[in-house]
């Protein structure tokens, strides 16, 4: 019988069944981060129970690190508490943790792949609702809440039903200028805030399978802003590539066995779904939100909705009006980072565009790589010089301004154009307003001073 | 085990907005403590704070138990923090037309009923709140509400059900499995998992 990806990966991992109740499925692996785990090693402790096997886990301190070059030095007490009790929590049960300055603090959805931890065909958790990041190398990851963390912890195992299976048909050639950020803001707009939950995405077509890695994450760690259990790539060349060599990769003895037993795990021809949603990319321009969630997203030679698709208290709100276009509305902020675009990737597009220019004045722009490597790499190759002359912060690695949890807010009634996930009302700080938007966007807004994608030249000629 | 629910009675707080995400039942700034306590006096503070009409500021409500909300409740990030805000309100089920997957499953696990209605029902139940907000009983064994007299079938995935009805714990019920589960990772470790887990980082 052909089965598709997530029936493969699900039938692999169930460990029992039983009428009346959900699945037993393994977990193979799991990622913490300071802010939701404290808890579920307590509910372990308050159980004397320990952690089933701690090289099934991994650390890092991401959310609530300041990202300023003194960034050990946490003001806040209670975020300084939440970062000693993680330390004393992975050293009590001999969990590995990026430490900062270690060369593998990160951000967890950058630093998973990073070390090869996430692979084809395996089952991948972490108290985050953005590790569907993972599924871009064809693995099942999922966010989970902290008590079923600390059903991983303790017994490698989680209860779960099995979600339905949508595939996302992207069709097409994605054109130039367009990113796998427009692409998942188009799908989010098309089929709703809600339109996919229940239900693990396979993101399928040719312009899936010319997406580097980088893109690939970005596309699936949007999965759960349309509602989905969790979105996937199938494996192939791309995937593997990436991982050849990396720490937790299979070592060169293993490697065939293991590159065959990946390739096995893509959906079988003429496999089922339970839904098909195509999106047509061909015509696809860049894409960016207006409201306060990311459904409330538009083509950016749109109009904001008139009638049918307004929403008049997300207006007031973010202080627009109905039919009014977004280009040419200024910003104040612009913000370059997070686990959906902190990557090499997205940095060189951001340095290739602030080359030779400077960020309006009145533009206050953070770039926040993804982790302390993507920080290195980024240095290697200059873009900190070019990123910091535009005029530009280039930071320490956190998720930083993405959910105002840290120093890095948004201040109240200021304007921010940001690459990062979520529009939500006070995300990015109390009162701050956010657009979504891809990182080329971002920067070229920073550059004009106002949402944009045309890169004026004023700059250059200032220049000279 | 936990104490079983079968019935929940209590008056109504109506709030009737679709996709109110986790940010806005817990923001983000207040989750940095490390105990599952103390998060209730933030629930809801932005709207609370833009509005001094909103629903949580009307003395009215203040001993109301049954949240009263729109689509897709809990939708965001995966943060339990939600649950217990919402659970040190005092609120002891929440009524809605749809929920979030993660909300749902951390909801599940702190057994925080979510009772699925039509949003006509959810529309009535709002209006009688604000009329005369005369209690409503949810029966979590025959799955129907009770409202203004009129009696109302209502859905729950039925394990959610079993877990409240009858007060399972679900990681008793992992552990149960342990040696099985176990077994799985090793078997799966030689097969179809290429973690190199040892050392990786040493």
């Amino acid at each position: 019988m052909a089965l598709n990806i997530v029936e493969k990966i699900w039938q692999q991992h169930v460990v029992n069944q039983q009428e009346g109740f959900p699945d037993v499925l393994a977990i193979d692996f799991a990622l913490l981060h300071e802010v939701t785990s404290a808890q579920a090693f307590q509910m372990l402790g308050d159980r004397g129970l320990g952690v089933h096997d701690p090289r099934r886990f991994l650390a890092t301190i991401d959310h609530s690190i300041p990202t300023r070059s003194d960034r050990q030095r946490i003001t806040d007490p209670q975020a300084r508490a939440q970062i000693a009790a993680l330390r004393e929590n992975c050293q009590r049960q001999q969990i590995t943790l990026c430490e900062p300055d270690s060369g593998g603090q990160g951000i967890v959805h950058v630093i998973g792949p990073e070390l090869g931890i996430t692979q084809p065909g395996m089952t991948l958790v972490c108290g985050d609702s953005h590790t569907a990041t993972h599924g871009a190398f064809g693995a099942l990851a999922f966010g989970i809440g902290t008590s079923t963390l600390a059903h991983v912890m303790a017994t490698g195992a989680l209860l779960m039903n099995r979600p339905g299976i949508m595939q996302v048909a992207f069709h097409g050639e994605l054109p130039q200028g367009v990113y796998a950020k427009d692409m998942i803001l188009r799908l989010i707009a098309d089929i709703g805030i809600d339109g996919a939950t229940g239900h693990v995405i396979e993101y399928t077509g040719q312009a899936v399978r010319d997406l580097s890695m980088e893109q690939r994450m970005t596309l699936c760690n949007m999965s759960i802003e349309c509602g989905a259990v969790a979105g996937l790539v199938a494996p192939d060349e791309t995937t593997f590539r990436y991982l050849k060599g990396r720490p937790y990769a299979p070592p060169d003895a293993q490697w065939q066995q293991a590159v065959e037993h990946w390739q096995s795990r893509a959906s079988d021809p003429g496999c089922g779904y339970d839904k098909t949603v195509t999106v047509d990319i061909r015509q696809l321009t860049p894409m960016i939100s207006w409201g306060t969630n990311p459904e409330q997203s538009i083509a950016i030679d749109q109009r904001i909705p008139n009638g049918p698709g307004s929403d008049q208290a997300a207006l007031n709100y973010v202080g627009l009006k109905e039919a009014q276009s977004l280009t040419g509305v200024p910003v104040d902020w612009a913000f370059v980072g997070s686990c959906t675009n902190g990557r090499i990737e997205d940095l060189r597009v951001v340095a290739s565009i602030l080359n030779q220019k400077t960020i309006a004045p009145h533009v206050t722009m953070y770039v926040v790589p993804g982790s302390e490597a993507v920080r290195q790499q980024a240095i290697e190759e200059g873009l900190d010089q070019i990123i910091t002359r535009a005029g530009a912060d280039f930071r320490m690695p956190g998720c930083s301004m993405c959910l105002g949890m840290n120093d890095d807010q948004v201040p109240a009634g200021a304007r921010c154009i940001s690459t990062t996930n979520r529009n939500f009302i006070g995300r990015q700080g109390t009162g701050s307003i956010t657009h979504l938007a891809s990182p080329a966007t971002v920067a070229m807004s920073a550059v004009a001073g106002h949402i944009t994608t045309q890169l004026t030249t004023m700059n250059q000629q200032e220049a000279s | 085990m936990k104490a079983a629910i079968k019935t929940i009675t209590g008056n109504v707080i109506p709030m009737p907005l679709n996709d109110i995400d986790t940010d806005i039942i817990i923001p983000a700034q207040h989750l940095t403590q490390t105990s599952r306590a103390g998060y209730g006096q933030h629930a809801f503070a932005r709207l609370k704070k833009a509005d001094p009409e909103f629903v949580l500021n009307q003395p009215r409500f203040a001993s109301a138990t049954i949240l009263v909300t729109g689509d897709n409740f809990g939708c965001g990030s995966s943060r339990e923090h939600a649950v217990w805000a919402i659970q040190e309100l005092g609120i002891q089920a929440v009524v809605a037309p749809s929920f979030a997957d993660i909300f749902s499953n951390n909801a599940q696990k702190n057994h925080l009923p979510l009772i699925t209605v039509d949003q006509s029902v959810c529309a009535q139940m709002v209006a009688l709140a604000h009329k005369d907000n005369h209690p409503v009983t949810i029966d979590l064994l025959t799955t129907t509400l009770c409202a203004g007299g009129q009696q109302h079938p209502f859905t729950i995935n039925p394990f959610f059900q079993h877990v409240l009805t009858a007060g399972l714990d679900e990681l008793d019920y992992l552990m149960n499995h342990l040696a099985a589960i176990k077994r799985h990772h090793q078997n799966a470790d030689q097969r179809q998992c290429f973690l190199q887990l040892a050392g990786a980082l040493s």
